[in-house]
């Protein structure tokens, strides 16, 4: 018989329940505006690896739908008004992502973003790390950079090292793949997940910041011995919790990351996007120099109770929905 | 051929890896950073008993092994091979040494067996979880020792070896955890 029961209990959504409220006190403490923007939107994300959930919208008495996107953030929607002058704004709110099921992963989940005009990601770091204090009443986090961490574990210059290296890396490590893998970034991301995450940020969380360039985003790119980009991201016991940026403000630039994301889209296959035409309107007029990140709050939650599957703290995951 | 997508695969699903049919123990979505997607998938080798991880991209596809577990009854020896009867159908198998591997030695003819099948070949016997079996040798125990203690080694119908408790002697039917080899109590008949 199929289960009518939530997937947590009672018990861990009073938990739940708590963590939010203490979410919403931290940024009213700060003066940091709540706001709400659509979940279900005309335009979606470029990203190959981060697909929006296609929705199927008819005007009363037509036929022809037309294909709206459930969001897989808000960011593009909460640039649109921080370029209308909304000063610090923070949501929580539903965001969905095509595919996603996993014991971290549900494919409805709750993020919570934020944006701080002013701040660049070390200042952002800084709040985050405050707000994690706070809620999972941890210690400070380390903070170390991707170069010195991959450095650390691995012996290896992210920044500079070849494919082939890479590759030679994770065969003595036994990371055995199936098929091919052509993309470097790819072997980055293999030999953190298998090799780095699960042995850093235990006892308290890590920030990890200043990635490869080729990892962006939507990040500022800093030219440095070589260029980095201005991201970073939250891990705690192996758990990717956060990914904020020093937040690109050249339209221009912008433009060209979606190309290029279209373009990679079109030679591995994968399907066209639509660009969101209303999100670099709003970067042309101008964003203003700011910092801002987005955070699983189903994962928060996860970690505040100790419980190692995301559908333990969410009433009713995808599998019961 | 049937095929599975990684994100489909479950704990006890069978697939073939580099030829060979493996039963799946564990499959982890993992999806790093804004990355691509990946599946984890830990598995044992049903050939060579060897538990090994290996890393698919999410959504590609592996080969189902047609792996089936049937329930069947072991017959006789034959000095070389043993030879077992699916329940419900009557089908024989013979079945090499190296297949029928540990179970061997918890087998008396007609006890009950699960074979796994892989193309219909037999792949590798299990024993009943619970076998009843006689004692054919052990030492005499001591005198008014009831049930705790290092307990003694015994000898079995079939040539297992478990530990008994000292009061049990030579001839009884002992009733045995075949997963782990370790004595459960007395019991009254063979079954």
């Amino acid at each position: 018989m199929m289960s009518w029961q939530p997937s947590a209990t009672i018990a861990a959504l009073h938990k739940r329940a708590e963590v939010i409220a203490r979410i919403r006190q931290f940024f009213a403490e700060r003066g940091v505006l709540e706001v709400d923007t659509p979940v279900l939107s005309h335009g979606t994300i470029t990203d190959p690896y981060v697909v929006g959930i296609p929705a199927f919208f008819t005007s009363m008495g037509r036929h022809e739908e037309k294909t709206l996107y459930l969001q897989t953030s808000p960011e593009y929607a909460m640039k649109r008004l921080l370029a209308a002058g909304s000063g610090p704004i923070y949501q929580m709110n539903k965001a969905f992502r095509q595919g996603e099921v996993g014991r971290l992963h549900n494919p409805e989940f709750t993020i919570l973003e934020w944006y701080r005009p002013g701040f660049d990601h070390h200042d952002l770091m800084d709040e985050m790390d405050l707000l994690l204090q706070t809620v999972l009443e941890v210690d400070k986090a380390e903070r170390v950079s991707y170069a010195d961490l991959f450095m650390r574990h691995l012996g290896l210059n992210p920044h500079s090292v070849s494919i082939e290296t890479l590759m030679v890396c994770a065969h003595s490590k036994r990371i055995v793949v199936d098929g091919n893998i052509t993309h470097r970034d790819t072997w980055l991301d293999l030999l953190w997940t298998h090799c780095i995450e699960p042995v850093v940020g235990q006892d308290r969380p890590i920030f990890l910041y200043d990635f490869p360039a080729s990892q962006a985003l939507l990040a500022k790119i800093r030219q440095e011995d070589q260029p980095v980009a201005s991201r970073f991201e939250v891990y705690f016991k192996g758990i990717e919790l956060a990914n904020g940026f020093h937040e690109l403000q050249d339209a221009v630039e912008q433009g060209k990351r979606f190309a290029a994301d279209l373009a990679f889209r079109k030679q591995h296959g994968l399907p066209d996007r639509p660009l969101d035409h209303r999100f670099l309107a709003a970067l042309e007029h101008g964003l203003p120099d700011c910092a801002g990140v987005a955070l699983g709050v189903d994962r928060l939650v996860m970690l505040r109770l100790g419980h190692p599957f995301v559908s333990d703290v969410i009433s009713f995951d995808f599998e019961r929905a | 051929m049937a095929v599975y997508s990684t994100n489909e695969i479950r704990g006890g699903a069978k697939i073939i890896v580099d030829g060979d049919p493996c039963t799946v123990i564990d499959n982890e979505f993992v999806k790093p950073g804004k990355g691509q997607a990946f599946n984890r998938i830990k598995y044992r080798n049903l050939k060579t008993g060897r538990v090994v991880e290996r890393t698919y991209k999410s959504g590609e596809s592996i080969a189902a092994a047609d792996v089936v577990d049937v329930e069947a009854q072991y017959l006789y020896n034959d000095g070389s091979h043993w030879h077992f009867m699916q329940q419900d159908n009557y089908e024989q198998f013979v079945v090499d040494d190296i297949v029928v591997g540990e179970a061997k030695q918890w087998l008396k003819e007609q006890s009950d067996c699960m074979l796994t099948l892989w193309n219909g070949l037999p792949l590798a016997v299990a024993a009943p979880n619970f076998v009843i079996l006689k004692i054919v040798e052990t030492d005499p125990g001591v005198r008014g020792d009831t049930s705790g203690g290092g307990g003694k080694p015994a000898k079995l119908e079939t040539g297992a070896i478990v530990r008994i408790p000292l009061f049990i002697q030579e001839g009884e039917l002992i009733r045995v955890d075949t997963r782990n080899s370790t004595y459960v109590s007395r019991a009254k008949e063979s079954s």
